[in-house]
């Protein structure tokens, strides 16, 4: 759990003091991923990097895992926190293996410890480390350098990860596959991860929660369903675009717009799975020109349908609430 | 390795002829005159690597601690100041710190060392410093966003990462101490500049030449042993990615 309280921090520029982050309140839940979202100079980058303490707060208090992190020194506190960065940072000078061994190696653990984890996470992300552990970065593709970049992030089992528009300078083809092979690793590791991001579609896509930023105010904190329903402002709205119904598509899969009916018959329509995303469904509706598409599950089974229709009605349906608002709304009833 | 190694050894070659070259070329005898003076080549080549040695050794344990400090974040701001302070120590005339150092110091040995020293520290001190401020920003943050302590950064990342130019900088003071140190003659420092000036006082072309001839002699092997040393200690990593760029 990464928890911010009142996290600020203004910068001295020539006499001028610039307010880079206010006040800046949110909780992000053990597991989850939080894409920090925003224009550029809006504050995202600067609230990540007080987590690290890369830049020191003003004021304000950061707690991991319940622990109040002012109290742990500098070295010890980034120790314990993944980190990665939009330009990777592998270290020229170091092969592969010395670089993911860095921080094991801060830590003092045995070498063989170490050199057994650099090679479990590189077949983690499928690279044979028989033939990369002894390589240099400078042999690496950039996908494979970020790749590494990533687990070098892991190597010391961190529970908290900060991540500065890691897939920033990938193309946007390597992009994809590496947010979904992140996806997937994340599933099984359950770190608490915080993202930067300027790209709304990735956060739409990795977040379990957004944050928007705009002039170091955290604008909107809430789920990516939520916020692309109900922006709570006109900024928002303007930033998340005028295509947010469609960009919600990709929040749903087939299985929510499902017309449950096992006597379906595949016609002419095509087939698609209970996995299938509601983007993917739509645009394969738009492109065969066909009423509905059939649904089947993993074994093959056809298990309904869903048309134009079903995929609208499902956009209107109001995002589930929070929590916090439903408790609310029912001590109002009360 | 094995490439380099070749154009290190194409290029003494090359030297060697065209020095083969330029003794053709003379009268004939000058040869046979100018190796009447090797007993004097030796003694003085060895009084002549000395004086370097001390003078560039020293400048060489002072230089790259001065450039560390000057990279700090903290003393940054300083830095220039004691730069353009060096720089005006580079830019007297070489003789002209030569005499002054005598005036304080005396003659001998001790004089000598000290003009060289001074001349031989700017370029060492210049290159440390902009070598390590030239690391790039995101290196030295991914250190410091893993827990690294200022020193572990310095010398697991910043210094590998600016050996080269730190290199580039001692090549061009070691040559330019070694091509200095004939002038030290003249205040009393010894070396092979006794063979020059007094080749040219008694108007005695071969033995001006054979100091001449072994001074150039010497810088080259010294710049070309400081190159194979820097092959050998730059970290191959680093000299892969400078191939690519």
């Amino acid at each position: 759990m990464i928890k911010l309280e009142k996290l600020t921090k203004i910068f001295d520029s020539y006499g001028h003091q610039v307010m880079a982050a206010n006040q800046i309140d949110m909780e992000v839940p053990s597991g989850e991923i939080c894409v920090l979202l925003g224009p550029s100079g809006c504050g995202k980058t600067t609230t990540l990097k007080m987590i690290n303490r890369i830049i020191h707060p003003t004021s304000g208090k950061v707690y991991i895992n319940g622990e109040d992190t002012s109290k742990l020194c500098d070295t010890e506190l980034r120790r314990r926190i993944g980190y990665v960065i939009q330009q990777i940072g592998l270290f020229p000078n170091m092969t592969i293996e010395d670089n993911i061994c860095v921080v094991p190696d801060l830590l003092g653990w045995p070498k063989a410890q170490s050199r057994k984890r650099a090679k479990e996470l590189l077949e983690m992300v499928a690279l044979d480390p028989s033939v990369f552990l002894k390589r240099y970065p400078a042999q690496l593709s950039g996908g494979q350098q970020q790749r590494v970049g990533v687990i070098r992030a892991l190597a010391a089992d961190a529970p908290v990860m900060l991540m500065d528009e890691p897939f920033g300078a990938i193309d946007p083809i390597n992009r994809e596959i590496i947010q979904d092979e992140f996806l997937k690793m994340q599933q099984e590791l359950n770190k608490t991860i915080m993202f930067v991001s300027h790209d709304i579609d990735e956060a739409v896509k990795m977040a379990d929660k957004i944050a928007i930023f705009s002039q170091g105010e955290l604008l909107q904190f809430d789920s990516p369903d939520r916020i692309l329903a109900n922006p709570i402002n006109e900024f928002v709205e303007n930033f998340v675009g005028a295509d947010r119904a469609i960009k919600r598509l990709r929040l749903f899969t087939a299985a929510d717009a499902l017309v449950a009916d096992a006597t379906t018959s595949i016609g002419t329509e095509p087939v698609v799975s209970l996995q299938t995303s509601l983007t993917d469904a739509s645009a394969m509706l738009y492109s065969s020109g066909a009423e509905r598409l059939c649904c089947v599950d993993a074994d093959n089974r056809i298990v309904g349908w869903l048309g134009h229709q079903q995929i609208a009605a499902r956009l209107a349906q109001a995002p589930q609430a929070s929590m916090e608002k439903e408790a609310l709304s029912c001590q109002k009833a009360c | 390795m094995p490439k380099s190694l070749l154009n290190i050894a194409a290029r003494t070659l090359l030297m060697a002829a065209v020095i083969l070259l330029l003794a053709a070329t003379m009268e004939e005898g000058t040869l046979d005159e100018m190796l009447y003076y090797m007993p004097d080549v030796l003694y003085l080549g060895g009084q002549h690597l000395e004086l370097a040695a001390v003078s560039a050794g020293l400048a060489l344990i002072t230089a790259i601690p001065l450039g560390v400090i000057l990279s700090r974040p903290a003393c940054r701001r300083y830095a220039e100041y004691v730069m353009q302070f060096l720089n005006v120590g580079a830019t007297i005339p070489t003789l002209a710190l030569l005499a002054m150092s005598m005036s304080f110091l005396g003659i001998g040995f001790l004089p000598a060392a000290f003009g060289l020293y001074v001349i031989t520290l700017l370029p060492i001190t210049r290159n440390t410093y902009t070598g390590l401020c030239n690391v790039p920003n995101h290196l030295t943050e991914a250190a410091r966003g893993m827990g690294m302590t200022a020193m572990q950064r310095l010398l697991r990342v910043e210094l590998p990462n600016s050996l080269s130019v730190i290199f580039a900088g001692t090549r061009t003071a070691f040559s330019l101490n070694i091509g200095t140190v004939p002038i030290a003659y003249l205040i009393g420092g010894g070396g092979l500049g006794e063979l020059v000036f007094m080749g040219i006082r008694l108007n005695d072309t071969p033995m001006m030449l054979s100091g001449a001839i072994a001074t150039a002699l010497l810088a080259v092997a010294v710049d070309l042993s400081l190159g194979l040393l820097s092959q050998i200690t730059i970290p191959k990593g680093i000299r892969m990615s400078a191939g690519q760029a």
